[in-house]
This record gives C-alpha cells, structure tokens and sequence, in this order.
C-alpha cells in the first residue's frame, strides 16, 4: 500500500459535484416522466388494443429490455447522425433513458391496469359513481397501490441509470467526477465522494417517496 | 445515407470478424456467470450472517446491512471506477478483466442478498419455530424446511438479475474490457459507420440476453403458484429493476 488519501483536494471539487448532483436529478426527473408517459400509454395499449397494436408495443417492449442502455445510447449518439438527426449529448442520454424507461415501465403499468377489476368498476357505476368519482375512489386508489412502490424503485435506478451520461460528456455527478478526476488526480477519493453523494442522494429519494406514498396514497413501504 | 453503410458491409462480413465478436460474446457472458456465480454463493452468506441471533454478530449484522444498502445505490460505472483506481492505488497489477469481475461480484453480492431475504422471508416465521420445536437446528431448519420453500421466490428475480447483468456488463467497456460494446466501439473507430458496428453489437446483445429471458420465464412458469391468477400476473423477469 503506497497510496496517500489526500482529501484536501478533493474536498475542493465537492460543490462541484453538488451542482453536477442536480443536473442528475432532473435529468431522472425528465427521464422518469417521459418513460412514465410512454409507459401509460403502453400498457393502454397492451391492454386494450387491437391484435396489431400489442404486438407492436410487445417488440418494443422484448427489443428495450434486452439491449442495454448504454449501447442503444450509443447508437442514437453516433448512429442518428447518419440520418442526419444530430442530438446533443443531454437530448441523446434523455431519450435513451425515456426509450429505456418507457418499455419497462409499460410491463409496470400493465401490472397497475389489469389490478382493476371490470365487477369493480360496474359495481361502482351501479352505486350511482360519476366517471370523475369512479376515477377518485375506484382506479386510482387500486392503480396506486399496485404501482406506486415498484414506480418508486424504478425511480431510483433511473438516477443510477443516469450515470452513463457522463460517458457522453453530460455534466451530471458521474461527468464531473470523471472530469474533477482528472482536473485533480485523486481518483480515489473524487470517485468516493461521488459514490457517497449517490447514495445520500437516493436515500433522500427513496424518503421522500415513502412519505408520499404514506400521506397520500396510504401504501406502505420501508425506505430500507 | 445508406451507401456507407452498403459499401462497408461486404468489408465487415469477414470471417475473422465474426471470430472477434464472438471472442466478445464469450466475455459477456463470462463477465456476468462469474460475477453472478460467486455473487450469488457470497450474497447467500451475506443474507445468512443478517439472519444470525445474538448479540455476538450485532456489529456483523450491521456491517451486512450497511453493505447491501450502499452497494445497491452506487451505480456501476462510479464503482467500477473505484475499483479500477482502488486495485492500481494498491499497487497491485490485476487485468482489467478482473477489476471488472470484482465490481461485478460487489454489486451482485448486494443484490443477491437482498433477492434471498425476500426469498426466506416469504416462509412463514412459524415454520422456523416449529422446526427448532421438533429439535431441528437452525442450519437444519434452513435446509430442510425454508430453503425448499423459499427456492420458488429467490429463483425467478436471481435468474432475471443475471439476465440483467448480460446487459449491465456493457459498461465494464468503459474501463477497457474487450467485450461486445468496446468491440463495436473499436470498429467505429476503425472507420465502419455507427449503424453497422453498434447495430451488429445491439443484435448480439439482444441474441445473448432474449434466450436468457425465455428461459427465466419458462423457469418462473414452472416455479408459480398454482392459486395465482393468471390475469393479473406480471412476471417478475419482467420486472427486474425492481431489485434495484
């Protein structure tokens, strides 16, 4: 062992990382609701639709979830240009995440959609329930038991996943660590301080998605 | 738009290539067995050390848990980073292969461990107690009692994270590993065009990892629950972020 911690250094890159921290987040952000968007129509589809229709959903779905994310980020980076779609480095991580997101979560929804049982429904519309009412009382409360703890873990590997965009030169927390690495040579302790910033990052998510999940929803979930 | 592509796919399809794609198929695959393998023995024993009574493995107990929660929130590509620059502060001289191996062991250990606490958690706790009740030791009741039971649970999600795992080895590239991805990024920078080398390598992944799926489901169809419905039922191949 010759290696010296030298942190003084490192400490310097610190809000640095702070504010690469939060390019993170709403790439996550924007990443989990495009996909969330995707996904709810999706799983429409894959449940209502006509023959044709879901098997199209069902290639998209088999294609996504068997390719990984960094190639296909690769593609759309260097592929598209052949067709003279030119992307940013930040548009082109987006889209991967949303195309990613997108098929995983349409097997998410699929899950949420068919919890709702038809007798439920008819029962409801045999009480007297408007359309309005029958989504307050009935779908939702069913939709978000089922889908809000598996929406919510998926939420946190979409901000793992989101590391990758560093490789493209996006300065989120992965992209500025590889850059503050080299700025200063203390490998070691920058990618440290990288991976303690994720985890506290995700922890916070993961709480504040549970309290969420308690006050409005009522679904019970541990943050551990 | 096309012609590139047309021009250079006679040049592309050439024997020796192919070998070379599929020496890289070969350490996918690779990268991820052994990781899983040994991820699933270590995360096995991870689980079991949380599961201890006593007050003697409090601080392991502890150690375990703070392990499995750290290590299911670090990304990949930071840890495998770590580990490359970790292993070379060290002054040790491990190959690349290796670092990637480790990093892959770390994070499988994490998530096997939790895959089997689901597992040994879904038998009921009464189980264990009448066990221990007809004079079965512990280790005995875990191997006689839950384990057959929890067989059926830690299976299906152990299988689709390795499944996942065929993917996530794609970032091992960035450390210098010679597998498929850093394959079609050498032939993008030989000259060929990104539609033909990534295309080819989003192909060999997708040849690598849809059987893998299939076979996960077909396991996972054999292992279910009579009494579930099937309606309502999502597999959990499908659902493999939820480890996550």
């Amino acid at each position: 062992m010759n290696y010296t911690f030298q942190w003084g250094e490192a400490i310097l890159f610190v809000p640095d990382l702070m504010a690469g921290a939060i390019v993170t987040l709403h790439l996550s952000f924007l990443g989990f609701w495009s996909g969330a968007t995707i996904g709810l129509f999706g799983a429409m589809g894959k449940t209502y639709g006509s023959p044709l229709v879901k098997k199209l959903i069902n290639v998209y779905v088999v294609f996504f979830t068997n390719t990984p994310g960094l190639v296909t980020a690769f593609f759309i980076f260097y592929g598209l240009p052949e067709f003279g779609i030119l992307l940013t480095p930040y548009q082109t991580v987006l889209l991967n995440i949303a195309l990613n997101a997108g098929a995983y979560m349409t097997e998410i929804m699929r899950g949420g959609f068919v919890s709702v049982r038809q007798a439920e429904l008819e029962a409801a519309t045999a009480m007297g329930f408007g359309l309005l009412q029958r989504l307050r009382y009935v779908i939702v409360p069913h939709i978000a038991k089922v889908l809000f703890a598996p929406l919510s873990s998926y939420y946190i590997w979409i901000i793992l996943g989101t590391s990758i965009a560093g490789i493209f030169g996006v300065e989120e927390l992965t992209g500025r660590a590889f850059i503050a690495a080299a700025e200063s040579f203390r490998s070691i302790e920058i990618y440290l301080i990288t991976a303690a910033i994720y985890v506290v990052i995700t922890i916070i998510a993961s709480a504040v998605l549970v309290i969420i999940g308690r006050k409005v929803f009522r679904v019970k979930m541990k943050v551990f | 738009m096309f012609d590139q592509f047309v021009e250079q796919l006679p040049r592309f399809m050439t024997w020796a290539n192919a070998g070379f794609f599929f020496r890289a198929m070969i350490i996918t695959l690779f990268l991820a067995m052994i990781g899983c393998g040994i991820g699933f023995i270590l995360g096995f024993l991870v689980d079991l050390i949380r599961r201890a009574k006593g007050w003697i493995f409090l601080p392991f107990r502890f150690l375990m848990t703070a392990y499995v929660e750290t290590f299911r929130r670090v990304p990949f590509l930071v840890l495998l980073f770590l580990v490359l620059f970790i292993s070379k502060g060290l002054g040790t001289d491990i190959s690349l292969f290796t670092v990637a191996c480790i990093s892959i062991v770390i994070v499988s250990t994490a998530f096997i461990a939790e895959i089997v606490r689901a597992g040994l958690e879904s038998v009921h706790e009464n189980q264990r107690h009448t066990a221990v009740a007809m004079n079965f030791t512990e280790l005995q009741a875990l191997r006689y009692v839950l384990l057959p039971q929890a067989w059926k649970v830690i299976i299906p999600p152990a299988f689709s994270f390795f499944v996942m795992f065929i993917k996530d080895t794609s970032l091992a590239s960035q450390v210098g590993v010679l597998e498929l991805t850093q394959a079609g990024k050498y032939f993008n920078n030989l000259g060929y065009s990104a539609i033909l080398s990534f295309g080819t390598i989003i192909i060999l992944y997708f040849i690598l990892s849809y059987p893998m799926t299939l076979l996960g489901w077909k396991i996972e169809e054999r292992l279910m629950d009579r009494s579930r419905h099937r309606e309502t039922y999502v597999p959990t191949t499908q659902r493999a972020f939820e480890l996550r």
